[in-house]
């Protein structure tokens, strides 16, 4: 199985509301709630953790779910947001993209 | 439920401000003859002042934020501003007239993010449009504008605001709309200044030619649906918001002043001088909106219309009492329908020409 590794995309708009995360794509306006499972996993995506290691050291940690189960569930999950531009997935560590340019003066 | 309404039934529930009219400025590079705002600079709170107002907002849990004016790129910090609140994963709309937007700032918008742009367009026809905005030119460059917008992928609509100059143009705007590739929203609103001047309302278009426009299928959608008489008036719209304003939305002006919103000028806190958060929870004004219901308002809970009129209490409040009846909705709800209000049945205004309907069309 080869590893998979996540980075949280800038293009879209996100707020903490009641303990639920909602995000908007700005690719396509899609918009989302994550619960808190999903919110934990987004909120790891660094680019440097693989995703083994999110579930395992955070989902896991945190909530009363089985290893093998709550990584095949965020897999899914992780591609769905991945198809909206929500999160970039890579076999290899994602080097996190270079700040934008400064406005014009 | 669309999961829009699940959220927004979430805010309202935890009493979160979902979304946040900020105007930058009231400084215009147009001269609208329909504007409700003063154009002068009063001392309008600087980028430090707005990027801490953010960072409150943010804290809060506001998601929407739209930044308008006044023309909002007439300040030198509108991109440095723009670009702070994205960082706080803001979802930006901006309003503007475009005047000021070339490739370089379509470019900017873009990388930026910003979810949506907003452009008031008011005629096909540069004479109409230039005589409305008072600059010559202005719709040549504002279409020039959202080319360069839609180059770059951005979301425009384009806000087509009726008045008597422009009433027969809007069919050939919207066509315009089309033919860039954006969405058009039509408003056959005109409203008093923030300041009380209800001088532009002379602007207004007549009651008979509103039923037409309300019956252009081109405009509106389907007629049919959007012209239905109202339903029996339940317990629900007894017990209903009247609107989001001072429930999950409010209006900052460029001056640090929270109101319920743009159209409600009911002072209810300053942020120079209390936080945001602190005005949002306690403001008594705020609080009083927030207890109004249907059942609440006098005239308007016996009148036919309750579950489907737009009523607009920030122009109700205007007119004189915000759980009073907003004549120009009346006068909607009645071009809509042909069935008179509670409002009109008892003698009340109904020439004003206030209103705040907005008929969104993809």
């Amino acid at each position: 199985m080869s590893e998979r590794y996540l980075l949280r995309s800038t293009a879209i708009a996100a707020r903490v509301m009641g303990g639920e995360m909602i995000i908007m794509s700005a690719k396509d306006s899609t918009l989302f709630t994550l619960n808190g499972v999903a919110m934990l996993i987004w909120q790891a995506a660094d680019g440097r953790t693989a995703l083994s290691e999110i579930v395992k050291n955070k989902v896991c940690a945190e909530f009363d779910v089985d290893g093998d189960t709550a990584y095949r569930d965020a897999v899914e999950f992780t591609e769905a947001l991945a198809q909206h531009g929500i999160l970039q997935i890579s076999d290899g560590p994602i080097p996190e993209p270079p700040a934008p340019p400064r406005a014009a003066p | 439920m669309s999961l829009m309404e699940e959220i927004n039934g979430r805010a309202l529930e935890l009493g979160v401000p979902l979304s946040v009219h900020l105007d930058l400025t009231y400084r215009c590079n147009e001269r609208c003859e329909h504007c409700y705002l003063e154009h002068d600079d009063k001392g309008e709170m600087t980028a430090g002042e707005i990027k801490n107002l953010l960072d409150q907002l943010a804290e809060a849990g506001v998601f929407f934020l739209t930044l308008s004016g006044g023309e909002p790129l007439l300040r030198r910090d509108c991109f440095e501003i723009i670009e702070y609140a994205r960082a706080l994963l803001f979802n930006v709309k901006l309003k503007t007239n475009a005047l000021l937007i070339r490739e370089a700032e379509a470019q900017r918008l873009k990388v930026l993010g910003v979810e949506q742009v907003q452009i008031s367009v008011y005629s096909h026809r540069p004479e109409v449009h230039d005589a409305i905005t008072k600059i010559p030119g202005s719709l040549n460059r504002t279409l020039a504008a959202i080319r360069f917008l839609r180059a770059q992928g951005l979301k425009v609509t384009i806000a087509n605001v009726l008045m008597r100059k422009n009433l027969q143009d809007g069919e050939r705007v919207r066509g315009l709309a089309q033919d860039l590739g954006v969405s058009y929203t039509l408003d056959p609103t005109i409203t008093p200044m923030m300041n009380g001047n209800t001088s532009v309302l002379r602007l207004r278009i007549a009651t008979a030619d509103l039923q037409q426009v309300f019956r252009n299928s081109n405009l509106v959608g389907d007629v049919d649906e959007f012209c239905a008489p109202p339903g029996s008036v339940d317990e629900g719209m007894m017990e209903g918001l009247p609107c989001s304003a001072g429930h999950t939305a409010c209006y900052i002006s460029p001056y640090g002043d929270v109101y319920p919103c743009v159209q409600f000028p009911l002072p209810s806190g300053n942020v120079r001088r209390e936080k945001f958060l602190e005005i949002w929870e306690n403001s008594p004004q705020l609080s009083e909106v927030r207890s109004i219901r249907g059942k609440d308002l006098p005239t308007c809970s016996s009148c036919a219309h309750l579950g489907t009129c737009t009523r607009c209490p920030g122009l109700a409040y205007m007119e004189g009492n915000m759980r009073g009846p907003s004549s120009a909705d009346c006068e909607k709800s009645f071009a809509r329908t042909g069935i008179p209000t509670a409002n009109m049945r008892a003698g009340g205004r109904f020439s004003a020409g206030l209103g705040l309907v907005q008929i969104q069309l993809a």
